[in-house]
């Protein structure tokens, strides 16, 4: 591990999308008013531009070009120090939620996420890494689930589940349509879910399984930027889809795994799937489009639906929730900018499972709460086990009285089993 | 030979050629160094992402406030006053017509010039003022900044000074301003007139084709 590594892997990863994104940002500084750790803290190192300081130096110093006229006549950055990788650290990774809002506000449309991404990969070359992180990786790897939900553990949840519902929960069933997996936040604390979505595809006759060999949805090395480990955890689902022979992989509600399965996964394995992803929003709303799925009542508690960054902006699920919000609940109301423009809950990219960053976090959800305050809802509805999480922690830091529910229980709540 | 001749002569010869190829140089930079190929299946085209993503930012969308307010307002002020200048200016026509494109179009009346030079001095201003006042902008500039800045505001000064054309003096200082310009932009952050094109292009791209272009 050394700062020459980290530089190598910095140098690697610019590219012209990262070269054309280093050109052209002007130091407007308009990205900082996007982010909310700048806007609840008024630091300017939080600055979403200057995260991605590391590549510019790298950039402008080894790759961009006219580099060599520079350098010949020192007009060039000063090249990384350990240093300055360790100064960097926390702006990566505990000041970073990968969610994007910088992009929206970005008069060149920069990734600022995606090059804070790029950066975190240079950093893991170099071994600093927050120890949280390192640790929940460990435990990926070891045990299949950075919360150390083993096989053991997920059958005998699912068995749980099938005591309280009454309907059987399909364990490494080879041939079946679809494959669920879940993460690791929903094994653990929200794990209703697995009976929800045993009831709903029982009515719509969905054919599913869960399978004991990739059954973790969350990628720690997607995280953390680890290539190394994003793989290895993408290629257990991979493997598993393809032992069972299912058409379909469901993404579940979580983030980040939509992301590494669906958009980083085939890249990372270097080649396509023999299967397709599809996000359980996007296969809800295909039943219901379907007439499979039958619904009776609705919600009438005033709900706003929170959208997990990394499924709707960065991923492209943004109006599957909304009609699917509509289908369950009577008092639907959406927060000003919802949806490609809403607010991070503050505990993506790994920030939630970056025990020092917790401070910082419970500030940023202000932003969240400004959002939230604004339409007075009885209940927040979302579709990632992680901002769940997250935002039941910060709604009770801040002492407010608002339950956080996933959106497929809801519909589960609602299906017409008469 | 004059000074004049100089700047208007093998000065202005050799910063076109600096600026030309310099900036061609830059753009072949930055495409050489290719994108691996995506083989995740798309939701959508990548192609219609990167048309999009060229529109949808030229307007902050997403509910900002001041910071974005101000950079709109003082942005579209100086880069519009400043394309009306270069573009429509009574000499500027006449200098491109003789020493570029060999044909000509119609000029500002004087106070046309005069009102648009007041923008784009007035949104170069305010843009600079907040560059060296806001905490923001004071922690991410760098020198090349300032430099680009500066000179775009000399340039576009002595430019209004030998608008009356009473002295070759002050057309060979603007002149001199302008090949100064010109060599130092391809080395230099004033490239995002360009860069903004493929910066925009590649975002658009890459989210284009999972269905949404934030």
């Amino acid at each position: 591990m050394s700062v020459d590594k980290a530089i190598e892997v910095l140098k690697s990863n610019i590219d012209a999308s990262a070269a054309s994104y280093l050109d052209a940002c002007v130091h407007c500084g308009q990205c900082a008013q996007a982010c909310h750790f700048y806007e609840n803290t008024g630091d300017v190192r939080y600055t979403p531009a200057y995260k991605m300081d590391l590549m510019r130096r790298v950039y402008k110093r080894h790759k961009a070009p006219l580099s060599g006229i520079k350098r010949a006549i020192g007009l060039v950055p000063d090249e990384l120090t350990m240093d300055d990788l360790k100064e960097w650290e926390d702006l990566l990774y505990d000041s970073c939620t990968l969610c994007g809002r910088c992009t929206i506000v970005c008069p060149m449309g920069i990734d600022i996420a995606g090059m804070v991404r790029k950066s975190r990969e240079g950093l893991v070359a170099a071994g600093v890494v927050p120890e949280d992180l390192i640790s929940a990786a460990k435990r990926a790897i070891e045990f299949g689930s950075p919360l150390k939900i083993t096989p053991d553990v997920l059958r005998k949840v699912c068995a749980k589940q099938e005591e309280e519902i009454g309907i059987p929960i399909p364990i490494d069933q080879e041939g079946a349509d679809y494959l669920v997996i879940l993460s690791a936040m929903e094994v653990l604390q929200f794990y209703e879910v697995i009976g929800a979505i045993a009831k709903i595809f029982r009515q719509a006759g969905v054919s599913w399984t869960i399978s004991t060999d990739g059954y973790e949805a969350t990628n720690i090395g997607i995280q953390m930027g680890d290539k190394d480990i994003a793989r290895t955890l993408v290629g257990r689902i991979v493997g598993a889809a393809e032992k069972l022979k299912v058409k379909y992989v469901i993404s579940p509600e979580c983030g980040h795994a939509y992301s590494a399965l669906k958009w980083e996964g085939p890249n990372l394995m270097g080649r396509a799937y023999d299967f397709e992803i599809i996000h359980m929003l996007e296969l809800l709303d295909q039943l219901q489009a379907e007439g499979r799925i039958k619904l009776k009542g609705k919600d009438d508690r005033r709900l706003t639906f929170h959208d997990p960054c990394q499924i709707v902006r960065r991923g492209g699920v943004v109006e599957e929730p909304r009609r699917l919000m509509n289908m369950v609940s009577s008092n639907f109301v959406e927060m000003d900018n919802h949806g490609t423009a809403n607010i991070c809950c503050g505990g993506g990219g790994g920030v939630s499972s970056n025990s020092r960053a917790e401070t910082l976090r419970l500030k940023a959800f202000a932003s969240k709460k400004k959002q939230l305050d604004a339409v007075q809802p009885d209940a927040l509805v979302t579709a990632c086990a992680n901002c769940r999480n997250v935002l039941e922690e910060a709604i009770d830091d801040y002492e407010m009285d608002m339950p956080v529910l996933g959106l497929t229980e809801l519909v589960a709540e609602y299906l017409d089993e008469t | 030979m004059t000074f004049l001749e100089i700047v208007e002569g093998p000065l202005w010869t050799l910063a076109s050629s600096v600026f030309l190829i310099g900036a061609a140089w830059r753009i072949f930079g930055i495409i050489r160094l290719g994108r691996k190929k995506d083989i995740s299946i798309p939701r959508a085209s990548a192609l219609l992402g990167a048309i999009k993503g060229q529109f949808l930012h030229f307007v902050p969308h997403g509910g900002f406030s001041f910071r974005t307010r101000y950079h709109l307002i003082a942005g579209y002020m100086f880069h519009l006053g400043l394309f009306g200048l270069l573009i429509y200016a009574a000499p500027h026509v006449l200098f491109l017509k003789e020493n570029v494109v060999g044909f000509e179009w119609v000029a500002l009346p004087r106070w046309g010039f005069i009102l648009t030079a007041e923008i784009a001095f007035t949104g170069l201003i305010l843009l600079w003022i907040r560059r060296i006042s806001d905490p923001v902008m004071i922690q991410l500039s760098d020198a090349d900044d300032h430099i680009g800045s500066w000179l775009t505001f000399l340039t576009m000064l002595t430019g209004c000074m030998a608008l009356q054309e009473s002295h070759d003096s002050l057309r060979a200082v603007h002149m001199l301003f302008v090949d100064i310009w010109l060599i130092y932009m391809p080395f230099s952050r004033l490239m995002h007139s360009v860069t903004f094109m493929f910066s925009r292009g590649y975002t658009g791209a890459f989210f284009g084709r999972r269905g949404v272009v934030p």
